[in-house]
């Protein structure tokens, strides 16, 4: 569902680019990742209009403009679109100028989330790079009166087979009166023609980003600003009952105090309600608030207790529940079995810390709002912020600055909404920062989950019949408070279509209550889905007394697709452009095992190897890690080997960026990362007790090995995560003998 | 009144003495590149110079700034050219680079102690600054680029 025009100056385009400029704007229909949840949000009107999403400007200079119109939190969105496009048009990358979109419907979704920055949008872009390049050839052939075939664009120029040739800036006014060419007349690249796709460049922002230039949100400044810190619940739901503000006030610097009104009906990116201090410098708010005297009313959630919770959810998951998937009859070969084997597993709520806490500045003027944030999704930022306010969504303009990290925590804007209230209440614009404490103890948290695990073995240990059963906290909660189970795109984050060959195979799903709130993290459900299941294959490994990749490839049986039913969303995609392959898989599995010297390395006391392998946002990955766990118990991790097929590359730097950023993101799941609570409050605070790997804790060195692949695009910044825990956690089971099943390890192993 | 020198400009302050040097080079002097992690000194996000040395400018109240040297990631050379950004450059370091001004700082006060670090030099200098998104073999390989001067091919750390 693509669609290219001819686009003439829209008064939103107007700051970007001149009047002269020749202006192409494309369209690609994407699915998003939250499902139902988010579109709800997109009114009709929108649906119905027609909303490019890629906008190319040549101006009459010969400056390329390309409006990006997705997020930078690391991933590289935007030194790897822009690149599609570059190459297709054949420009000169170095005169190549990216402008960030502002939040807006027309440009489809920005929601810059669930990996699928290039899945959704590389052929969007390959094809407005590659009709531009038409009409500019098609201008030079008429202006030098010669048939268009004799023409061809190269480096910024089109040059004529006589060896004249004409600038793209030029030609940029001829091209503008060209028709727009067909889909079927667009020509593409061969990859034997590529200049920059598969090459490796420089990242779009590196040079900012290495001389302190780079503006993220908490750098926004707008004039006259003023500075906020919000004293919130230390209880979800707890609301504020009375506060005394004298002292507060007395803090040199700090102006005023605002209520920010309690959360009310579902949770939804919602600011969670509270007392904000509002000071001329974020100093002073921080001190004025630490002088606020605030009581707040007993909330439902005040016995959440994360310990006794674990105890429920592992009492749910042993018993019967909700059938996700059924093959065979696993009950009757449970019942004839000679032998059985279960296990059950547990993993913690996670907080995303993303290095810089969420942030924003704005200004409520004339019933409008302006703002500038650290938003995964600034057309999120529009409805939240209209709601907040009760003005219309287009009359909030939310400007995205570059994301100190994003996790997914920033696609989730309540602190643009705490800003634009505030501001209204003082008249000013306002700065919310969030201290590295708020952004612990209010996330919304990646959920708890436990997961009971039983195998029927049958012959050479294989396992005939195979019963997994979860339960947590959904997601749903967020958006639905009567949601009990976990919604179907959580489900297919490795539960329910887990691509083992084994004749009987059963995947359940409990119900469970949230008390905090619920968000997605980096990988999501496949993060605590995949620890259980890659973790029990290696079990019964252990049980058969197999070699672990052997064994892994013989579970996973003979290269095949999988046809799963049209109820399997893969990612919104269809299961013939995006087959659940295990060739593919058992592919990287042989991969990362020999890169790692699986073969050659036998385990020795305490030093030994694991595999784990994961399809997850379409794309396969196997992990094969080395460990050595000392006399203490302390776990070092010297190398990692990460196989990736993830189809179509485009910036192979940039995807080997995010799985060496996957290895550590996963190692610190599996060491030391966890989230707990006691009389419904969070336990942690800051980085001394919400640990994550720091340089010496992280692997010394993870390698990254690409496969080279045609198949369509798939996903980076998300796959490489889940497969890391189990692997180091299999890993540790070879080199001690020890089995580890909550996560994280901390001193389990001293 | 406070007296200190930030990126070579004599600077006055005559704020709260207890405000950390971080707010006031981030707030008042709009020195942005230093940046705010977590408040206590725990992750190296705000890492400046003191007087040559890196120091956590949240941990450093104005009072104790006083008639010091600062330099901030915008003042560490005249064109971001400093062996340790050309390094962060040459091996495509960041990813979010929200802690890079931090790990940049770090580094280059480590390298002006122990011009030729060992990993285990570089890790014991470099443990107190997170990165999130795990940049850290790419600062190892870019660290040891800086101190020998030239690129080294076979440190590139994943690329």
């Amino acid at each position: 569902m693509q669609k290219i025009e001819f686009v003439p100056r829209r008064t939103f385009l107007a700051h970007l680019v001149s009047s002269s400029a020749f202006v192409i704007g494309a369209r690609a229909g994407a699915f998003d990742f939250n499902g139902a949840t988010t579109a709800e949000m997109v009114s009709d009107a929108d649906k119905a209009a027609w909303n490019p999403n890629v906008y190319l400007g040549i101006e009459p200079d010969g400056k390329v403009i390309l409006i990006m119109h997705r997020s930078e939190m690391g991933t590289g969105s935007r030194s790897v679109l822009p690149v599609v496009l570059a190459e297709e048009l054949d420009a000169d990358w170095k005169r190549v100028t990216l402008e960030q979109a502002i939040g807006d419907p027309k440009y489809g979704s920005q929601n810059t989330d669930g990996s699928c920055s290039i899945r959704d949008f590389y052929d969007t872009f390959r094809e407005a790079g590659a009709t531009a390049r038409i009409m500019l050839e098609r201008a030079a052939a008429a202006k030098w009166n010669v048939p268009t075939s004799e023409c061809k664009a190269q480096n910024h120029f089109v040059v004529h087979k006589s060896g004249k040739k004409l600038g793209f800036g030029e030609l940029a006014s001829l091209a503008k009166q060209q028709p727009v060419p067909k889909k079927e007349e667009l020509k593409f690249k061969t990859a034997a023609e590529y200049r920059y796709v598969g090459k490796e460049l420089p990242t779009a922002d590196r040079d900012n980003l290495v001389n302190g230039k780079g503006i993220f949100g908490i750098d926004a400044i707008m004039p006259g600003m003023v500075y906020a810190s919000i004293e919130r619940s230390p209880v979800f739901g707890g609301k504020l009952k009375n506060f005394d503000d004298k002292d507060a006030k007395a803090v040199k610097g700090v102006l005023q105090t605002v209520t920010i009104p309690d959360l009310k009906g579902p949770t939804m990116f919602q600011p969670l309600g509270g007392v904000a201090v509002i000071a001329n410098s974020t100093w002073a708010a921080a001190k004025g608030r630490e002088k606020l005297k605030v009581e707040w009313s007993e909330s439902p959630n005040a016995a959440y207790d994360s310990a006794k919770f674990k105890q429920s959810l592992l009492e749910t998951v042993r018993k019967p529940q909700k059938v996700v998937r059924n093959v065979g009859d696993v009950d009757a070969e449970f019942a004839k079995a000679a032998k059985t084997h279960e296990a059950e597993y547990y993993a913690p709520h996670l907080a995303h810390a993303p290095m810089e806490p969420v942030a924003a500045v704005a200004e409520y003027k004339d019933g409008k709002v302006v703002c500038h944030a650290n938003t995964q999704n600034p057309q999120a930022v529009q409805d939240t912020v209209a709601q907040a306010l009760g003005i219309k969504k287009e009359n909030v303009e939310c400007h995205v600055t570059l994301l100190g990290g994003g996790f997914g925590r920033k696609s989730k804007p309540d602190y643009v909404a705490e800003a634009a209230l505030l501001s209204k209440a003082v008249g000013k614009p306002v700065k919310v920062t969030w201290s590295r404490e708020d952004d612990i103890r209010f996330d919304y948290y990646h959920t708890v989950a436990a997961m009971y695990m039983k195998a029927a073995i049958g012959a050479n240990g294989k396992p005939t019949a195979w019963l997994q059963r979860v339960a947590y906290p959904s997601i749903g909660t967020t958006f639905n408070p009567t949601s009990t189970h976990a919604e179907a795109f959580e489900m297919m984050m490795g539960w329910n279509d887990v691509p083992f060959d084994i004749p009987n195979h059963r995947a359940e799903n409990g119900p469970a209550k949230n008390h905090v709130r619920i968000g997605w993290l980096r990988s999501v459900a496949n993060i605590y889905q995949a620890f259980a299941v890659s973790s029990f294959v290696d079990e019964l490994a252990n049980l058969a007394k197999r070699d672990s990749v052997e064994y892994l490839l013989d579970v996973l049986g003979a290269p095949r697709k999988i046809p799963f039913g049209k109820d399997y969303i893969n990612h919104g995609k269809s299961l013939e452009q995006y087959p659940v392959d295990t060739g593919r898989m058992r592919n990287v599995i042989e991969l990362a095992a020999e890169k790692s010297g699986w073969a050659k390395k036998k385990p020795t006391k305490g030093r030994a190897l694991g595999i784990a392998a994961h399809r997850s946002f379409l794309t396969y990955v196997a992990v094969a890690v080395e460990v050595e766990v000392d006399n203490a118990g302390r776990v070092r991790i010297p190398q990692m080997d990460i196989a990736v097929d993830a189809g179509t590359i485009i910036n192979p730097d940039r995807v080997k960026s995010q799985f060496e950023g996957a290895g550590v993101f996963g190692t610190s799941i599996a060491l030391m990362s966890g989230i707990t609570a006691k009389n419904g409050e969070i336990e942690q605070s800051n980085f001394h007790d919400y640990q994550v790997a720091r340089m010496n804790e992280a692997p010394f060195q993870v390698n990254v090995h690409v496969i080279k692949s045609d198949a369509p695009p798939a996903g980076v910044g998300e796959p490489g995560v889940p497969p890391v825990a189990p692997a180091i956690c299999n890993a540790i089971a070879a080199a001690t003998g020890k089995r580890i099943r909550e996560l994280p390890i901390r001193r389990q192993l001293a | 009144m406070i007296q200190l020198t930030v990126n070579g400009k004599k600077q006055q302050f005559d704020g709260d003495p207890e405000m950390p040097l971080l707010w006031y080079l981030r707030d008042e002097l709009q020195y942005t590149g230093t940046k705010f992690g977590c408040g206590m000194g725990l992750c190296g996000a705000c890492t400046v110079h003191v007087n040559g040395k890196a120091v956590r400018s949240c941990q450093t109240p104005m009072s104790k700034a006083a008639n010091q040297t600062i330099t901030t990631i915008e003042g560490l050379s005249a064109s971001a050219n400093h062996p340790v950004q050309q390094a962060w450059r040459d091996h495509n370091v960041p990813q979010c680079g929200y802690c890079q001004s931090g790990q940049i700082m770090q580094a280059a006060s480590l390298l002006k102690e122990k011009p030729k670090p060992t990993d285990a030099d570089i890790d014991a200098a470099m443990k107190g600054n997170i990165c999130r998104c795990g940049t850290y073999q790419r600062i190892r390989a870019a660290i040891h680029q800086a101190a020998n001067g030239k690129q080294a091919s076979n440190t590139k750390g994943g690329k």
